[in-house]
């Protein structure tokens, strides 16, 4: 259970996010929707450790996670994808996901200078894997391409096999199918359903209502910094508090 | 059976590779015993040591150093005083300026590189210039300006390593260990994560690597391989001086890297290779040297980026992709 209570972050006199408190519940898609500048984005940081929010706390289980560093919230069982697209250029499409493996090993430096053949049989096992993760979504002919070279839609979508190829206990997803074609879209949408009947939880930011609409169990609407609404996606649908954030105050036109 | 013989090559590359990288340090004293030839590439292997240890820091934090020279200076110096003014065998000497180098590197990198981009190369460089002040303030050690002689040579096994034949396969043969470690550490999973660190920090930092705690040891064994490689030309040349610490020393070990290659273990001997071959081709290299290092740089990011040696790489690629595109079609 990922627990968010009063989360707030300001920058300056800025307050980008004003006690946002709300659950996932393991085993569930939950979304996260808002209109731009709701602070979706300044949430996911404070999630991950990357901004420290001012007040609040955010719970993995019984663990606090604020204070922690990026890198020890990873260790946790939490993985991202980004909005803007976080890549080494010139590493192939394979070791992009091997990435993906970091946080399941301790970081050694010594390890890796020695690489003995312990440490090599490991990382055998863990090509696999990673060449399993990039089946699913269809990557796995480019395997040895440098992901640079790689179309916006393949990127992103390498991104999300980066993300899930640790079985990460927490999946956090910013904009998976932001840019993507229908093809593309499903292909993401279909492994996405497969991680929810693995039973994995994901905590998805997505403009793509469709998308949202289909998969999220919960949906958690963000306006200005504040949750203005939570519930299915049907009632969200309905909220009047919704709808004024994303069409503007509806006013009686004489 | 060619296509057998193609995969065995192939898949055993590496390997291949390190016979042949091994046979060709035995044997080279053999085609040529010109001291004037062994001592240059003697330099080139001593100075690659050091260059590959800032091309692990550069090429995986993503961040330049221009004051390697600094941990070169304290590799050379700590010899050089140890051993005349101490009167500490070699080994000992090489052994404590490392460790030296290491500590330095250490309380000055925990708070340095909580700074990025052209601050924290503003303040490495700022870090050699106090060195290089002291190694010309403290004369009753150092010997200022006309430097420190009279530094021994090291010895291995009863044999001592004065001439450039025996220099030869000594310093060779320490560059091929590091860089048989530091292309594992490149090959190995936190090596992946290191390509990551260098293209995005933030990035690499979600995905589970510990961002400052794998620069400052990145950081330290750079300094550790700067300072023996700093040991080793004390010890080779029996004599050092405060100009082969300057930052342009540090400039020259960065352009080096870039030539090269940031990240890429086999371009930072290519790097130092050619940086120190040039003045042999034309001595217009040596008299306009600034000129013409500073050329190379600015080509190199504007035309390769991404280094010379990856360069050729892509370049064998394209040119057997076009083969066989050639030769599907016929």
């Amino acid at each position: 259970m990922l627990r968010l209570e009063g989360v707030t972050k300001r920058f300056g006199g800025l307050t980008a996010l004003d006690g946002v408190s709300f659950a996932v519940a393991p085993g569930t898609v939950t979304a996260l929707i808002g209109p731009n500048g709701a602070g979706k984005s300044t949430l996911l940081d404070c999630l991950f450790g990357v901004q420290r929010p001012d007040a609040g706390s955010i719970r993995l289980g019984e663990r606090e996670l604020v204070g922690l560093s990026p890198d020890a919230i990873a260790r946790l069982g939490l993985a991202r994808t980004f909005q803007n697209l976080r890549l080494a250029p010139f590493e192939t499409v394979l070791d992009t996901v091997l990435v993906g493996l970091v946080a399941r090993q301790p970081f050694s430096l010594w390890a890796g200078l020695l690489r003995l053949p312990a440490t090599r049989h490991t990382e055998r096992a863990m090509r696999l894997a990673a060449l399993q993760a990039l089946d699913r979504l269809g990557l796995a002919h480019k395997a040895d391409w440098p992901a640079g070279v790689l179309a916006y839609g393949d990127k992103k979508r390498l991104e999300l096999a980066r993300a899930i190829v640790a079985e990460p206990q927490v999946l956090v997803l910013d904009e998976p199918v932001a840019g993507l074609n229908r093809v593309e879209t499903e292909a993401v949408a279909s492994e996405l359903r497969r991680l929810r009947r693995a039973g994995r939880t994901v905590l998805l930011v997505e403009h793509d209502m469709d998308l949202v609409m289909r998969l999220a169990d919960t949906v958690v609407v963000l306006d200005g910094g504040r949750r203005i609404a939570q519930g299915t996606p049907v009632e969200v649908q309905r909220n009047p508090l919704v709808l004024e954030a994303y069409l503007g105050q509806m006013e009686v036109v004489a | 059976m060619n296509a057998r013989l193609v995969h065995f090559v192939w898949s055993h590359r590496l390997g291949l590779l390190v016979i042949v990288a091994v046979a060709m340090v035995l044997i080279f004293p053999l085609v040529t015993n010109n001291p004037y030839t062994l001592e240059l590439t003697n330099r080139i292997a001593i100075i690659s040591l050091a260059v590959v240890g800032l091309n692990l820091f550069m090429g995986s934090t993503g961040q330049i150093s221009l004051g390697h020279a600094a941990f070169l200076a304290m590799g050379a110096y700590g010899s050089g005083v140890l051993t005349v003014h101490a009167g500490l065998s070699p080994w000992v000497a090489l052994l404590a300026a490392a460790v030296l180098a290491a500590f330095f590197a250490l309380v000055v990198g925990v708070p340095l590189l909580r700074l990025s981009g052209h601050a924290l190369a503003m303040a490495t460089l700022a870090c050699n210039v106090v060195v290089h002040h002291v190694l010309l303030q403290e004369d009753q050690w150092t010997g200022g300006p006309s430097g420190l002689a009279g530094i021994p040579p090291l010895s291995v096994g009863g044999i001592l390593l004065d001439n450039p034949v025996q220099l030869h396969f000594f310093v060779w043969g320490v560059l091929l260990l590091v860089l048989f470690g530091a292309l594992n550490l490149v090959r190995s999973l936190p090596g992946r994560g290191l390509a990551l660190l260098a293209a995005d920090e933030i990035g690499a930092a979600c995905l589970g690597v510990p961002v400052l705690r794998v620069k400052v040891a990145l950081l330290v064994l750079s300094a550790v391989l700067a300072a023996v490689a700093g040991s080793f030309f004390a010890h080779t040349y029996g004599y050092v001086s405060p100009d082969s610490f300057s930052i342009f020393v540090s400039t020259d070990l960065a352009i080096m890297v870039v030539l090269g290659g940031m990240g890429s273990v086999w371009g930072s001997v290519l790097g130092a290779a050619v940086i120190i071959l040039l003045p042999e081709v034309s001595d217009a290299a040596e008299t306009y040297k600034e000129f013409v290092h500073g050329g190379i740089l600015v080509a190199i990011l504007l035309f390769a980026p991404q280094g010379a040696m990856r360069a050729i790489r892509q370049g064998w690629q394209l040119a057997v992709w076009r083969w066989r595109r050639a030769h599907a079609t016929a």
